[in-house]
């Protein structure tokens, strides 16, 4: 059985033996808990997965359906996030640029008249009124694709630690959210800016084939997923990540331009916070300057329980997808056997202390042999 | 004689009121492997780092190829033509062999910016290619570096100095870390570059190894050069006389 497939200089190599790869691990602790949540469903005479009425269908459609849709939003972030801790850094502005391009975005997004009356919550005039729909999406990109880009060039020319450069935006972009209308939420958006989370993308595409309504944000969650999966295995923008966060001194001596990667990397996180406030503010239909807080945590805490090393240069997109899951499954979990909020927040925190000191064993262990 | 592909003029280094190389005269032709040998804290290292501008020099020229040169940095330096093995790795040890070997210049199937395609598959055949010549034991080219050996992670470093030599080789103690088998595979990495023609430097304490792969022996001492022997009209003793001091006034290299 064993044979030397492409060992080199005669030595065996066994190919049924190599190391899984860690997302595995990932997969498997979900399923574990989706059997935990459902055995402690079942004592109850309910269950976590299935459909117990009568009611036809297999599945617990509207808990999956939650399950997805929670962690949509955030997982949105988690990718972003998950990209920068790869390269050797770490982004806890995300929450914050999600609350001020929310409030922004909403700016242009509204419509003039509400029922009839003009809207009470109008920011700007009659100009800023019934814009169509690409004009908030193009300035909420701007707004995280500007965040992302001081966050970049702060942590690449000034050798600031990313730590510090992003907990400044944090501090400054939730400042933002609030000065912005003082405070106020805005809201009323027109009907098109509604659908964008609310509508049936997936149906209009497939022309009505499949059908998925109110789950756009998931939607939007899969393929900047796969896209960012295959950027990150299959092109150079993943092999420099991979790069500079195993060894920056190297990949700066191999020729990388270590700097300019960096900002771009910390752009397109700033961007896909971008998208998730889009699609927050769309989903809610009113933005305040409080949305998104903590949603850096969380996605940071996704991206690590998906086996994303925090000292960078290990991990991927499929797995902070997979840790989003269980982030997500963990709380709709809870939320069945009716747990308290208070203690879902605790035992959360214990859930990411835990994942990081079971990753840390699996690499000694490997270390071991 | 042959083409001159390195020479050094009057180079000289301080760090601050240490003089760690003097007036150091030092000329490589076509083809040629000369050993750089010496004490610790002799200056060869900082001489290395002169040349591949890791550094840069106090004072004195360096042409290349014919030419002047300055490099403003080691990229600079590489994109001459001077490949260097640095006594500290420079590889990514969470990325896989091919990826290491070609690192800074990988190949594409279709070119897109940042998010160019790369061609993994001639990436990963040029290497196997590479490394079949080192003879290296490497179980899987595909697993990220982290896991092996001090000496098969050097031999990696080499084999991408090899792969991608064009007009001149640096190795600043290639074996120092690695086992007696290990030693021997980058030996012979080194008489293959000879037999491809590529000059070499090769900075070492091991004299027997000297002996075995050079032309030409250049020792420091105190951050100068203090003889330029061919490998013939000398013997261990007498470069050991060098190296200690009880030998040698000043020569040009």
């Amino acid at each position: 059985m064993t044979q030397a497939t492409h060992g080199l200089g005669g030595l065996r190599y066994d190919p049924a033996k190599r190391n899984r790869a860690p997302e595995w691990n990932v997969l498997g602790a979900l399923v574990l808990i989706v059997l935990v949540f459902e055995l402690l469903n079942r004592m109850n005479g309910t269950s976590f997965l299935f459909n117990m009425r009568d009611t036809g269908g297999l599945f617990n459609q509207a808990r999956l359906d939650i399950i997805v849709l929670q962690v949509a939003i955030t997982g949105i972030i988690a990718l972003g996030v998950t990209q920068v801790i790869i390269l050797g850094g770490i982004d806890l502005s995300s929450g914050s640029v999600v609350g001020a391009t929310a409030m922004i975005v909403m700016s242009f997004a509204q419509t003039e008249l509400v029922n009839g009356n003009p809207n009470p919550k109008a920011i700007f005039g009659a100009w800023a009124m019934d814009l169509p729909v690409i004009v908030p999406i193009a300035v909420g990109l701007a707004c995280g694709l500007a965040a992302g880009l001081i966050n970049g060039l702060l942590v690449a020319y000034t050798k600031i630690p990313p730590f510090i450069a992003t907990l400044g935006m944090m501090v400054s972009a939730r400042g933002v959210a609030k000065w912005w209308s003082n405070g106020q939420p805005v809201s009323f958006p027109t009907e098109t800016y509604g659908s964008l989370a609310n509508g049936d993308i997936l149906g209009t595409l497939t022309f009505g084939l499949v059908s998925w309504p109110g789950q756009n944000p998931a939607v939007v969650f899969a393929v900047l997923a796969l896209l960012f999966q295959i950027a990150m295995i299959r092109t150079l923008y993943g092999k420099r990540c991979y790069a500079i966060g195993s060894n920056e001194a190297a990949a700066r001596m191999s020729g990388i331009n270590v700097d300019r990667h960096k900002v771009l990397v910390y752009a397109i996180a700033g961007m896909l916070a971008a998208v998730a406030a889009i699609l927050l503010t769309s989903k809610n239909l009113t933005a305040q300057a409080g949305m998104g807080v903590m949603y850096e945590l969380d996605a940071i805490a996704m991206a690590v329980i998906g086996g994303v090393s925090l000292a960078g240069g290990r991990g991927s997109i499929i797995g902070t997808v997979l840790g989003a899951m269980i982030f997500s499954t963990i709380i709709s979990g809870f939320t069945s056997i009716r747990l308290d909020a208070y203690y879902q927040e605790m035992v959360k925190g214990a859930i990411i202390v835990g994942a990081v000191v079971l990753d840390q064993w699996r690499q000694r262990k490997r270390m071991r042999g | 004689m042959a083409r001159v592909i390195l020479e050094t003029r009057g180079l000289t280094k301080h760090y601050g009121g240490v003089h760690a190389l003097e007036d150091a005269d030092f000329i490589l032709h076509e083809g040629e492997h000369v050993a750089v040998v010496g004490d610790n804290g002799a200056g060869k290292s900082t001489f290395v780092r002169q040349v591949t501008a890791v550094e840069q020099r106090s004072a004195g020229e360096i042409f290349f190829d014919g030419q002047q040169v300055a490099f403003s940095g080691p990229l600079e330096a590489r994109e001459a033509g001077i490949e260097t093995v640095f006594q500290t790795l420079a590889l990514a040890d969470d990325l896989d062999v091919p990826s290491n070997l070609f690192l800074g210049r990988e190949l594409f199937r279709w070119r897109f910016g940042p998010f160019s395609w790369l061609d993994r598959k001639t990436m990963r055949d040029r290497t196997m290619e590479a490394l079949k010549t080192t003879a290296v034991k490497i179980p899987n080219v595909d697993n990220p570096i982290r896991n092996m050996s001090g000496g098969q992670r050097q031999c990696v470093s080499i084999a991408r100095t090899a792969a991608f030599a064009s007009k001149l080789v640096i190795m600043d103690e290639p074996t120092a870390a690695l086992g007696v088998q290990e030693t021997a595979q980058v030996e012979n990495i080194i008489r293959g570059l000879k037999e491809r023609g590529i000059p070499m430097i090769l900075i070492s304490h091991n004299l027997r190894q000297v002996f075995d792969l050079v032309d030409r022996i250049v020792v420091f001492r105190r951050g100068r050069i203090v003889a330029s022997l061919r490998k013939e009209e000398t013997d261990g003793n007498d470069i050991v006389s060098y190296i200690t001091g009880v030998k040698g006034g000043e020569v040009n290299a």
